[in-house]
């Protein structure tokens, strides 16, 4: 259903900083936070200089107030470790209300259990590394959310922000 | 002995690796940081963090599911 991280031409670009990295964050749910997160707080841990586009639902990540839902809906690969084996949920049940409520809640305290940090720290590690973050401002008319409901420092921008970002990083990733 | 110890036991990727960046920010240059991981990834990650970052990885060993890791910090 979705693409994994597309990574941008192997080959060294002339003229482009190598240690310079760009993330388009573009989903909101639980599992999906976690790749753009743990990539750009890693990256800007190593030196490089991270700069991180919100849109579509991606927006949902900087809200003051996350609470971060994931879906079995449409996802067949997420089967849970329950009892010593894999528990996958077919479609039907997930469309039951308090279904993906109770996923949800199963997997943050699974993320817990084996040390993997929330959301909302690695978001707070990426804000002191001085990852720059932009907010889509297009998005952000379209679902009606205001700045003052997301975190600061935070900057907003649109496709042409983002392009001139992208041609001076070397590594692009769409998540 | 290092400089300053890092006990990062029990967390997974990527903290260790933040929390030991983190630590190493407030080391001196030529100063050791020994950081002590249950993550079995930690032995990759140590190791390509160390390649690109300039810092040393002076040595690293494993007892009883836990890695020792000792690094030179840059500069």
């Amino acid at each position: 259903m979705s693409n994994v991280a597309e990574m941008s031409s192997p080959q060294a670009k002339p003229g482009i900083d190598p240690n310079t990295m760009s993330i388009i964050v573009t989903k909101g749910s639980l599992d999906w936070a976690y790749p753009p997160f743990i990539l750009g707080t890693t990256a800007a841990a190593m030196g490089l200089e991270v700069t991180m586009f919100f849109t579509f639902y991606g927006l949902n990540l900087l809200m003051k107030d996350l609470n971060l839902q994931v879906s079995s809906l449409g996802n067949p690969a997420m089967k849970m470790p329950m009892m010593g084996m894999h528990m996958g949920m077919p479609n039907l049940v997930s469309a039951i209300p308090g279904v993906d409520a109770a996923a949800s809640k199963m997997m943050k305290s699974l993320m817990k259990k084996k040390g993997i940090a929330p959301i909302q720290d690695l978001r707070e590690l990426a804000v002191e590394a001085d990852v720059r973050m932009i907010a889509c401002q297009m998005t952000m008319d379209m679902f009606e959310y205001g700045k003052e409901d997301m975190i600061e420092p935070l900057e907003i921008g649109g496709a042409a922000t983002y392009i001139e970002v992208a041609t001076q990083s070397h590594i692009n990733l769409f998540i | 002995m290092a400089d300053q110890v890092l006990d990062a036991k029990g967390l997974n990727c990527p903290l260790p690796i933040l929390k030991a960046k983190k630590a190493l920010k407030s080391l001196e240059g030529g100063n050791t940081l020994e950081i002590q991981s249950t993550d079995p990834g930690s032995v990759a990650d140590f190791a390509a963090f160390c390649r690109t970052t300039g810092n040393e990885l002076v040595e690293q060993s494993e007892g009883n599911g836990v890695w020792t890791y000792l690094i030179r910090k840059a500069g």
